[in-house]
């Protein structure tokens, strides 16, 4: 019986919901190969997610609970999953950031395949298959593993899993492999984001602004509809690069991806670069002056008008219905 | 100190157009670029040497022959020295196989204090490889570097900020270390004429597999794939008219009606 580990990652104790989208992948891939989900659940003062992780689907859990393992650090982190996941069938975690590099050391460690940041995953004719975009979304790679493998999930492309409160399993406590003193990285400190900030690629609802953002009314409209609905803030680079919005807010090749339920592109005329970053977006709605901009080729919804005049009708209505 | 920057080169996406499609771009001869998230790995590598008393810039890709131009483009910017790994053997290597045969050859450089690598290439977006070699040298990796606070080779220390998507996290470590830098890190500068006539001139060695003592089946990937362009999607777009208020109106109902909101 083969072995599916899936690591549970957690921010001061909490499980990130993409860890519950990564229990989702290992269930397909324990399923198919006929398997056991282990959950790996590291940190400090975490024993409580061991029977989350059960309930959401786990087989059993593997707890390693130290000081050392308190904030992430890859070396620390990558040891104890490597020394526990010996053996095993495969590895799955979420894409996020801290989850990009475990699955890469993780992969080192155990000589494995590695599949990054997919957006399906099946197991076929005994074998794991992995879909994941390349080129900046332009191209999409089938990968097939074989002998152990690592993968990581992007954000949001697989449902979180459910709680089944009757599930029952055990749960192991294992130690740090690496003392504080073994340890060449140390975090000084972290100056975490204002919580009031809506998280671009965690966002359920984006609502971006482009070019069209110029001058006046600038930024304003956009954010008075992204707050009213309760999204994040989006731009193109070319809003980003006039200086009117920062980078971190960047959506495309050289910004972020996101994929939200719904993403709204304002003023945004669907570039191939910006394109990338929002096109596998659930639900596509765009807003611009000109009825040929190329965005209305991926959009579901499209309304031609002048941004500055449909963006506070839309904010005005927004309220109304959700008060 | 000894900086050694990882660079790959990539497709050209900035050439993608309607009648271009991914993977048009990706078959042979069509144009090829270094990584953009590289350039950020260069200029780092060169600032690590201008400003923080680094002594020598080693720019390493593996790639294929053509690829000895991203290399002269490494020269142009300002690396001193430049090493390609190419062997057949590789041409289908997956991320841990390129990992095994850039640290072979970052052994055989020998002294190194900092390895600086990209965020992720555009073309297999594995974001993998830095950690890999990392891991396989057995130092340190500081990941999504957005700046250097110190760098003291002597003490063999660095400290740097991390934007994480978290908030942004102070890490100090030893050296010798691997790093990844994100955008935010240094603004890449371009070739000046000077470069570019050193690098037309630049001889560029090229290390074979035999060469960094490994075998064909060190480097085996042990995944395959298949490339194609994504699914489309048939968003058949419904435009809808109206007046601003009735657009409003209309749209809202729609996302209602789908529960988006
Ligand atoms: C290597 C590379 C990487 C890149 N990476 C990215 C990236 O990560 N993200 C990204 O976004 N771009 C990226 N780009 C840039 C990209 O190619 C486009 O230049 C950019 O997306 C254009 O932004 P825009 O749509 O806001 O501007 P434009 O293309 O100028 O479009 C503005 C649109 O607004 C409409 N408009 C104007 N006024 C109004 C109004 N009052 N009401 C309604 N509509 C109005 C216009 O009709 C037009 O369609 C990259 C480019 C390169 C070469
Ligand atoms: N073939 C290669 N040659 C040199 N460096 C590479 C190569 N592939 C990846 N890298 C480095 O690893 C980083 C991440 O690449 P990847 O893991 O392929 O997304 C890149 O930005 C480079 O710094």
């Amino acid at each position: 019986m083969s072995n599916i580990f899936v690591w549970i990652e957690q921010t001061n104790g909490a499980a990130e919901s993409i860890a519950w989208e990564a229990m989702t992948a290992a269930r397909v891939v324990a399923d198919g190969l006929g398997g056991n989900v282990v959950a790996l659940v590291l940190g400090d003062g975490v024993d409580a997610l061991a029977q989350q992780a059960i309930q959401r689907g786990a087989n059993s859990a593997i707890v390693a609970n130290d000081a050392t393992l308190k904030a992430f650090r890859l070396e620390a982190y990558a040891a104890v999953v490597a020394k526990a996941a010996q053996g095993a069938a495969a590895v799955l975690m979420g894409t996020s950031q801290r989850g990009l590099e475990l699955s890469a050391a993780v992969a080192a460690h155990l000589g494995a395949g590695l599949a990054a940041d997919c957006v399906d995953v099946a197991v076929v004719g005994g074998q794991i298959v992995a879909s994941r975009p390349g080129l900046v979304g332009n191209v999409m790679a089938k990968v097939t593993m074989s002998g152990p493998s690592v993968i990581s999930m992007r954000k949001r492309v697989l449902p979180a899993a459910e709680v089944d409160a009757a599930r029952t399993g055990a749960a192991a406590q294992v130690g740090a492999v690496l003392a504080e003193a073994n340890l060449a990285s140390k975090v000084v400190g972290i100056e975490a984001k204002a919580v009031t900030e809506v998280s671009l690629t965690d966002a359920r609802i984006v609502v971006s602004g482009g070019r069209a953002t110029a001058g006046s009314p600038g930024f304003a409209p956009v954010k008075a509809l992204a707050d009213a609905l309760g999204g994040a803030l989006g731009a193109s680079r070319a809003a980003v690069d006039a200086g009117w919005i920062p980078y971190a807010h960047q959506v495309g090749q050289t910004g972020k991806t996101v994929q939200p339920d719904l993403y709204i592109a304002c003023g945004i005329s669907g570039a191939i670069q910006h394109l990338a970053g929002m096109k596998t977006s659930k639900l596509i709605v765009a807003i611009n002056k000109d009825p040929e901009a190329p965005i209305f080729k991926y959009a579901h919804y499209g309304l031609v008008g002048d941004m500055n005049q449909i963006l506070p009708a839309l904010t005005a209505e927004v309220k109304k219905r959700l008060s | 100190m000894n900086i050694i920057a990882l660079i790959k080169q990539t497709p050209d996406t900035a050439k993608l157009s309607r009648t271009l499609n991914g993977l048009q771009l990706m078959a042979d001869g069509q144009p090829r670029i270094v990584n953009p998230w590289d350039e950020y790995t260069l200029e780092t590598a060169l600032r690590l040497k201008e400003k923080h008393g680094g002594k020598k810039v080693t720019a390493l890709c593996l790639g294929n022959p053509e690829s000895i131009e991203a290399l002269r483009t490494a020269i142009a910017m300002g690396a001193d020295e430049a090493i390609l790994i190419n062997d057949a053997a590789l041409a289908n290597a997956d991320s841990l196989g390129t990992a095994r045969a850039l640290a072979a050859a970052i052994k055989k450089i020998g002294a190194y204090d900092i390895i600086v690598g990209g965020r992720s290439a555009i073309d297999g977006n594995m974001g993998a490889t830095a950690v890999q070699v990392a891991t396989l040298l057995g130092v340190p990796m500081l990941s999504y570097v957005a700046a250097l606070n110190a760098v003291n080779g002597g003490a063999k220390s660095i400290s740097v900020v991390r934007a994480m998507e978290y908030g942004r996290e102070t890490v100090t470590s030893t050296l010798p270390c691997v790093m990844t830098v994100v955008k935010e890190i240094a603004e890449p500068r371009y070739p000046n004429f000077m470069g570019i006539r050193k690098a037309s001139k630049a001889v560029i060695p090229t290390w074979k597999l035999a060469d960094l003592g490994l075998s064909a089946a060190d480097v085996a990937a042990k995944v395959t794939w298949a490339v194609d362009l994504p699914p489309t999607r048939d968003t058949n777009v419904e435009m809808i008219q109206g007046s601003p208020a009735e657009q409003a109106k209309a749209l809202v109902d729609k996302l209602m009606a789908a529960k988006i909101i």
